[in-house]
């Protein structure tokens, strides 16, 4: 794997393979925070073109780990303002010796961009695209579930029902999830509010509730669409698909997933967020994990002559 | 291919082995296998120390997937379990491989453990020393010396994941 641009360059067996490997990382995580010399002399950088704080620093953690070199390009605050392309900014990291980058940006397709164009020879690793795909997302998550279902290694999620909750629509998240966990085998079902989720899913939440999932993935409120036609307001939002102290007891056994960061009272109530169902602590935990499994894979073989 | 080492070679030299360990060491040890096939060694040599030595060593397992040093060249390869009873501070460790070549596993193996602690000691056991070190690396334990050309290619199969136990070269 040269690049990790989307979850459907991921076969099923790809897949459990990475998740196998993150696995054992995660184990290793676990006992002690030591460094490990996988990635010697390797530069990463790290292009974030939109602001997010808890992926960066995942990522950042995770090259560090494995002893890479890591630069923080802060794209706000960078020529990008002086209205330097993303050719160019390819070109100037390539020269610096980038042998990876790490790109969350605004628009969808800008991490195929960058792979695509001969503009570098570093692995891109896509840590969200617009509304496209956030892959390393889908990873974690899958990751998660295998361990909240006591899944052992080399398996899948086969037969698990997964319900997504939220802004399917506008989500990178749910995109990249909901063809991951479809690829494990899991049974994905959406619902969200009819201007956020497609025909196909529930426009009810206590009505998806009652086909047991074994497990729901909340999905942030993007607060940038709050008040806009599509979400009258936060009390409404909150009323009709939170997940509220009644509705998580509606569904005692399934766990509960946000990518974080949570909207409290909003999205998921403090009650879901802190139950014994809750993975996101563990989702934290693994998202360092998948991302040092993804960057040595990425990195992997590079240079080999056979 | 040519088998060099049968079932029944491999069952006694393992023996031999686990004699040899002990002849070397009156005090307890911690004998680590290194994966894939390392691990399966291990076992065979654990399962005859229990027999002569009860409870003089213990067995785990040390995977160095993420310490070796030719990740340019070869793809990350699958990440294993490890293993370690105890903790190896101020311990015996004797490392146990199928095959020793360049030497660059056992760097890296070396790294891996210190990364977990600092052992009083760490020892070498290899089924098969087929020559052609990289580096300034030797094993303590030799089960059988196979001078080979470098285009040959050395196998140990095991019973767990091969199905068999024997030695062939190709």
């Amino acid at each position: 794997m040269r690049h990790l641009l989307s979850t459907a360059q991921l076969e099923r067996d790809e897949t459990i393979e990475l998740l196998d490997q993150a696995a054992e990382i995660s184990r290793l995580n676990e006992e002690s925070s030591r460094k490990f010399p996988t990635l010697q002399g390797k530069t990463v950088f790290t292009l974030f073109f939109e602001n997010s704080t808890r992926t960066r620093i995942s990522f950042e953690l995770a090259a560090k780990r494995l002893s890479a070199d890591v630069i923080n390009f802060a794209a706000e605050a960078s020529a990008i303002n002086k209205g330097e392309n993303l050719k160019d900014t390819a070109q100037t990291l390539e020269a610096l010796g980038a042998d990876a980058l790490i790109m969350r940006h605004p628009k969808g397709g800008a991490a195929y961009s960058m792979a695509n164009n001969d503009w570098t020879t570093a692995s891109v690793i896509n840590a969200g695209d617009g509304m496209n795909q956030h892959p390393t997302q889908a990873l974690l998550d899958a990751l998660s579930l295998r361990q909240g279902f006591d899944i052992p290694d080399g398996k899948g999620l086969d037969k698990k029902r997964v319900l997504i909750i939220g802004d399917i629509v506008h989500s990178r998240v749910a995109r990249s999830n909901i063809d991951l966990l479809a690829k494990l085998g899991a049974e994905v079902i959406v619902a969200g509010p009819g201007s956020f989720a497609p025909e196909s899913g529930y426009a009810n939440l206590d009505e998806a509730l009652e086909v047991k999932p074994d497990a729901v993935m909340m999905l942030r409120v993007q607060k940038e669409r709050m008040n806009q036609p599509l979400i009258p307001s936060d009390r409404e939002y909150a009323n009709l698909w939170g997940l509220s102290e009644r509705r998580a007891k509606s569904i005692p056994d399934a766990l509960i997933l946000h990518p974080g960061p949570m909207n409290r009272g909003l999205e998921i109530s403090s009650y879901a967020a802190e139950s014994e169902k809750s993975m996101v602590l563990k989702q934290v935990k693994n998202g360092l994990a998948v991302r040092m499994a993804v960057l040595s894979s990425v990195l992997g073989g590079k240079n080999a002559t056979v | 291919m040519k088998t060099v080492m049968s079932e029944e070679d491999i069952k006694r030299t393992s023996r031999r082995m686990a004699h040899e360990i002990l002849e070397r060491n009156s005090e307890p040890f911690l004998l680590l296998g290194i994966p894939t096939r390392g691990v399966s060694l291990a076992q065979f040599i654990q399962q005859n120390l229990d027999e002569i030595a009860p409870g003089n060593s213990e067995l785990g397992q040390l995977d160095i997937g993420l310490f070796r040093d030719d990740l340019d060249t070869r793809p990350a390869k699958a990440i294993s379990e490890t293993v370690i009873p105890g903790n190896v501070d101020g311990r015996l460790v004797v490392l146990v491989d199928d095959v020793l070549f360049s030497g660059r596993t056992i760097r890296a193996a070396l790294d891996a453990l210190s990364s977990f602690g600092r052992p009083a000691e760490v020892q070498l056991a290899v089924l098969v020393d087929r020559g052609h070190r990289q580096l300034p690396i030797r094993a303590d334990y030799v089960g059988k010396n196979i001078p080979t050309s470098l285009t040959e290619k050395v196998q140990v199969k095991t019973m767990d994941i091969d199905g068999e136990n024997s030695v062939v070269i190709e």
